[in-house]
């Protein structure tokens, strides 16, 4: 009577240690590693910096943000703000003034974090490359995700840039698994 | 079983609150796009946000900054929660006002100038609305003859009939407590600049989303409080609390955003004076 009353006790309540108490830990885990990848593609704030850029880029980025091309449906939100933005847009050269900045901004950003360098300045440099003052472009300073070519980007190029980065996210997340 | 029976409401307002405010947070976004005619994000997109925040990096620039947010959600459930327990509307007041407070002394610990300015616009907001909150509070009490929540619910006819103007005064509490346009001094949700996030300048990553999710608290006690004004029946809740929140969506949309002295002066001239006439016609009746 003692013995079928021991060996049916253990099995209601899983010990810390045994592999089954593991597994569904694991599985919750999981399911909240799901949730908050799932978040975080759907909600992409942006944090736009002018990097001595003439303008043109900065133009067609803020286009994205009109009821035109409303980017807000994907959930993507223009911050000013480094500390809540997921994706650092980057338009422009980097020069020696302007790249401490830039990479604090970039410092200053939780992770996970995507950077998109736009137009051909923030690729290379641009026109400018050959200029005394000039570094060249963003991933001399900081680590960049996606480029978006163009002289200046178009806003669809733009989107399709952002949109990019979200499956780097994605990407990163695996890369963060496996290195787990 | 008294007991048993409060544990359950606490749990069922501590889970139910956040999501009812999401998908009404939601439903928000959705109709101030149609109105820029725009398309919008998804009707879950606050969850998103919410989560996405979670899954962030914790990035503290001191450790009061997180002692003052954690303050601040659990006071803010704190206050919903008493709401729902039928307490005290004065206790409920002062939880309220407690957590309001934290989020400013938050904002207040960090030395960037960005959160400071935030947070002494966050302080003149609440100035502005909490001797307003108080007053319909004491206007609730001369229709019931009680400040406890249950007393509310006793008087057979909605608290509409007897506070129509005061409606109107909490309908003031609530833009600034939803940070809604012409009142979203302190922080904006659509902030381009860090001078217009304001008080959330500073707060960043899984501490940030700690503070939205306590935000959520502080809208859910707001909005439960309309609902207060019509208490005898659901249907006629539910239909102040959908009327407050068109209105608010409708103001938000056709404003723009004032300075601080426009705000103290204007709400305080029309919320107290509209507070103390209904409380005027209450005394004299």
């Amino acid at each position: 009577m003692d013995e079928t009353v021991k060996n049916t006790k253990p099995q209601k309540r899983l010990k810390p240690s045994s592999d089954a108490f593991k597994q569904v830990r694991e599985a919750k885990i999981g399911l909240i590693r799901k949730l908050i990848a799932k978040a975080r593609i759907k909600s992409p704030w942006l944090l736009h910096f002018d990097c001595g850029s003439c303008n043109g880029c900065d133009i067609e980025t803020l286009a994205c943000l009109t009821p035109v091309y409303d980017i807000e449906r994907f959930g993507i939100i223009n911050v000013g703000n480094p500390k809540h933005a997921d994706i650092l847009l980057v338009t422009g050269t980097v020069n020696h003034r302007n790249k401490k900045v830039l990479k604090k901004l970039y410092d200053q950003m939780p992770d996970p974090k995507v950077v998109v360098a736009i137009g051909a300045c923030a690729l290379s440099g641009g026109i400018f490359r050959e200029c005394d003052n000039v570094v060249g472009g963003v991933d001399r300073v900081i680590p960049v995700d996606v480029f978006v070519p163009g002289c200046p980007g178009k806003p669809e190029a733009i989107i399709d840039g952002v949109i990019l980065g979200l499956q780097k996210f994605v990407q990163k997340q695996k890369g963060a698994k496996d290195g787990d | 079983m008294m007991l048993l029976y409060n544990i359950l409401i606490i749990i069922a307002v501590l889970l139910l609150t956040p999501i009812a405010v999401g998908l009404i947070l939601g439903i928000d976004r959705k109709i101030t796009a149609k109105c820029q005619s725009r398309k919008g994000p998804p009707l879950l997109q606050p969850f998103f946000d919410l989560f996405k925040l979670f899954g962030k990096e914790h990035v503290i620039t001191n450790r009061w900054q997180y002692f003052c947010t954690y303050i601040y959600l659990v006071s803010a459930q704190l206050a919903i929660v008493l709401l729902f327990l039928g307490a005290d509307l004065l206790l409920i007041f002062f939880v309220q006002a407690s957590c309001a407070v934290f989020l400013v002394i938050g904002a207040m610990a960090v030395p960037s100038p960005y959160s400071q300015i935030g947070a002494h616009r966050e302080l003149l907001q609440v100035l502005t609305y909490e001797p307003l909150l108080i007053l319909i509070i004491i206007g609730i009490y001369m229709t019931t003859g009680s400040f406890m929540v249950d007393a509310v619910f006793a008087v057979n006819r909605p608290l509409l009939y007897d506070l129509p103007l005061m409606i109107v005064v909490l309908g003031y509490v609530l833009t600034i407590k939803l940070r809604k346009s012409p009142f979203d001094i302190a922080s904006s949700h659509h902030a381009h600049q860090e001078i217009v996030r304001g008080v959330h300048t500073e707060f960043a990553g899984g501490n940030f989303g700690i503070v939205e999710l306590a935000h959520w608290y502080e809208i859910g006690l707001a909005l439960c409080l309309c609902m207060l004004f019509w208490a005898t029946s659901i249907w006629g809740a539910l239909a102040v609390l959908a009327i407050a929140f068109f209105l608010e969506i409708l103001v938000d949309n056709i404003s723009a955003r004032m300075t601080w002295s426009w705000m103290l002066f204007h709400v305080w001239l029309v919320g107290f004076t509209l507070a103390a006439i209904n409380l005027i016609w209450l005394y004299m009746r």
